[in-house]
């Protein structure tokens, strides 16, 4: 059973992220809303529940490592790093303007980035060298890795799914955002995928599959991830693209349109964030 | 001349592995089907815990690479030159040059002595790919010992680097206690007429091509270029000033390889007429490495023609 009032907090976090979110596209005026609001959720479990690390130190060694395989979830990506502490709430105000440390995707200037990413089918790979070396090092430090489901149709994805099933690598956790859109369209539609699940499973991984607004259950599929010997785990988190915004739910067209300054303030609103957020 | 020991450079990759996975724990090893070519068994049969096979599947190997250096490991890959520079190029960039991890890249079969494979195998466009990259440093040796040198500065350096090397024997042109230092030209021998300019393997046949053109009353400049990038702009803006022509020599598409960037160096320093020996915008085929360095123009016979044309474009 987990801790209810954690759940709570999180909740109460995850509240928060949606509202940077927002806020920093709103600053930007450029960005990718939908696959940061439907990941959120999972992402706040990861990295205020499940994940060890220290914000003040970045390169310390016990730390847990997180690559972003969804690189252009960039908005989501700094909220959470901003929220931990790695760099202020207010520098997500700078978010995909020359000379920030915050880039339209992730790279290392950027405190708490492991590594650069953006271009999609690559993350995976890294996450399986990253587990591969700490395991050789006997070391106990996780390594997890946030995809999305489009780029499962990268065939190079499907390279590194097979070597970490062969390979054992039961330190490695996929989080798989399964919001069922890509830019083109559903992803039924573009390229299907289904049946995703046994797909993961015939190459020797242990899949958990959740609601991914399920905060509980986030929370849960992350600690019963710890447990599993013998093969890695994907926690294929079904979530909704834009969640939280009511017309942003499901349209493929806000994967990478940022909103304009009227609906920000609009996004912001029925999200309920508070007043500050108002600031552009 | 008849002294000379003939051995594959890859050779050179497989001995220097051993000998730096000896002294250096870190150093893992990486394959994709092809351990025994690319000379990468040797280290795995001494090593087995730190090598690690990922079946034919460049992409995945070469940001497993990139994970593994970022723990602290010294990856090198090792695999065809076509199948890293070409199949994996994204993720040399985006992953390991973008992020300028410690990442070292073996590319075999580089050239066209490659031989009876033919074109899909030959590697002629891989020193072109590699050095467009930011952080990437490129090296092309030209024989056994210039290889292991060239593998164990990598193994020392912090950042990418790719190292070419080829399957066939080729002859030991270089000593031992030849220096080794990355980015700067090696003097071969010393001239005034004219400066050929070799890059890799084909040394030999520059060799060659010296000793005709002195028999002729010219006398040539031979350097050998080790490293593509850096370039040695100070050899190379001496060799244009104090000769006036170059003829650079690679086994290697003559677009935007070696020749290319010695030419952008050229330009901007002391502009002298150039001749390029290389690949002339063609794909390879199947035959003995002898057939195809005539058949593509790359022997002795063809360097001293192309100094016999540079030099009639040299200014007075």
């Amino acid at each position: 059973m987990v801790d209810q009032a954690k759940v709570e907090e999180l909740k109460k976090i995850a509240h928060r992220i949606r509202c940077d979110i927002i806020w920093a596209l709103a600053h930007a005026q450029s960005g990718h809303p939908g696959g940061s609001l439907s990941a959120t959720d999972i992402c706040v479990a990861l990295y205020f529940y499940a994940l060890k690390h220290d914000p003040r130190n970045c390169q310390w060694e016990g730390r847990d490592r997180v690559i972003f395989s969804k690189g252009h979830v960039s908005p989501l990506i700094f909220s959470l790093l901003a929220e931990s502490g790695y760099i202020e709430r207010s520098e997500l105000r700078t978010f995909r303007k020359f000379g920030s440390r915050l880039q339209g995707h992730p790279n290392i200037e950027c405190p708490g980035i492991e590594v650069g990413t953006g271009s999609l089918g690559q993350g995976l790979s890294i996450a399986v060298g990253v587990a591969l070396g700490l395991r050789m090092d006997g070391k106990p430090n996780r390594v997890y890795c946030i995809m999305g489901d489009g780029e499962n149709q990268e065939g190079s994805t499907w390279e590194a799914i097979m070597s970490a099933g062969h390979y054992k690598l039961d330190n490695l956790c996929v989080i798989l955002d399964n919001n069922g859109l890509q830019i083109d369209g559903w992803v039924e539609d573009v390229m299907g995928l289904q049946p995703l699940a046994d797909k993961w499973r015939a190459f020797r991984w242990h899949v958990i599959e959740i609601d991914g607004h399920d905060m509980a259950q986030c929370m849960e599929a992350l600690d019963q991830a710890k447990q599993v010997k013998g093969q890695p785990t994907v926690i294929i988190a079904k979530t909704v693209k834009g969640k939280g915004v009511s017309w942003m739910e499901n349209q493929a067209e806000w994967h990478g349109k940022a909103p304009k300054p009227d609906q920000c303030r609009e996004a912001l609103k029925e999200l309920a964030c508070p007043a500050e957020y108002f600031d552009f | 001349m008849s002294e000379i020991k003939w051995k594959a450079t890859r050779d050179g990759y497989g001995d220097a592995l051993v000998e730096m996975g000896a002294q250096d724990e870190r150093i893992v090893v990486l394959g994709a089907d092809l351990t025994d070519s690319t000379r990468a068994l040797w280290f795995a049969q001494k090593y087995p815990d730190r090598f690690f096979d990922f079946g034919i599947a460049e992409q995945n190997m070469l940001n497993a690479a990139a994970g593994l250096a970022m723990v602290g490991k010294i990856p090198w890959v090792s695999t065809y030159g076509v199948f890293v520079a070409g199949r994996a190029w994204d993720q040399i960039r985006t992953t390991t040059c973008y992020s300028n991890l410690n990442v070292k890249i073996g590319g075999a079969h580089g050239g066209i002595s490659v031989g009876q494979d033919g074109a899909t195998h030959q590697a002629l466009e891989d020193v072109a790919t590699m050095r467009v990259l930011p952080n990437m440093t490129v090296i092309v040796p030209a024989d056994y010992y210039e290889t292991k040198k060239a593998v164990i500065w990598a193994c020392k350096h912090v950042g990418p680097v790719y190292v070419r090397f080829g399957r066939e024997p080729v002859p030991i042109v270089t000593k031992p206690e030849d220096p080794f230092i990355m980015g700067k030209a090696n003097l071969i021998n010393d001239g005034t007429d004219v400066t050929i300019m070799n890059n890799g393997p084909v040394l030999w046949e520059c060799m060659k091509a010296v000793q005709t053109l002195k028999e002729k009353g010219i006398s040539a400049r031979l350097l050998n270029m080790h490293t593509v990038k850096p370039i040695d702009r100070e050899a190379i803006a001496k060799a244009a000033r104090e000769t006036g022509a170059i003829v650079t020599v690679e086994e290697h598409q003559v677009m935007g390889g070696f020749g290319s960037a010695v030419a952008e160096v050229v330009v901007q320093t002391y502009p002298v007429p150039m001749r390029f020996i290389g690949i002339q915008d063609r794909f390879g085929e199947s035959g003995t490495p002898e057939e195809l360095f005539e058949e593509f123009g790359l022997t002795a016979k063809h360097i001293v023609a192309a100094v016999e044309d540079v030099l009639k474009a040299k200014r007075g």
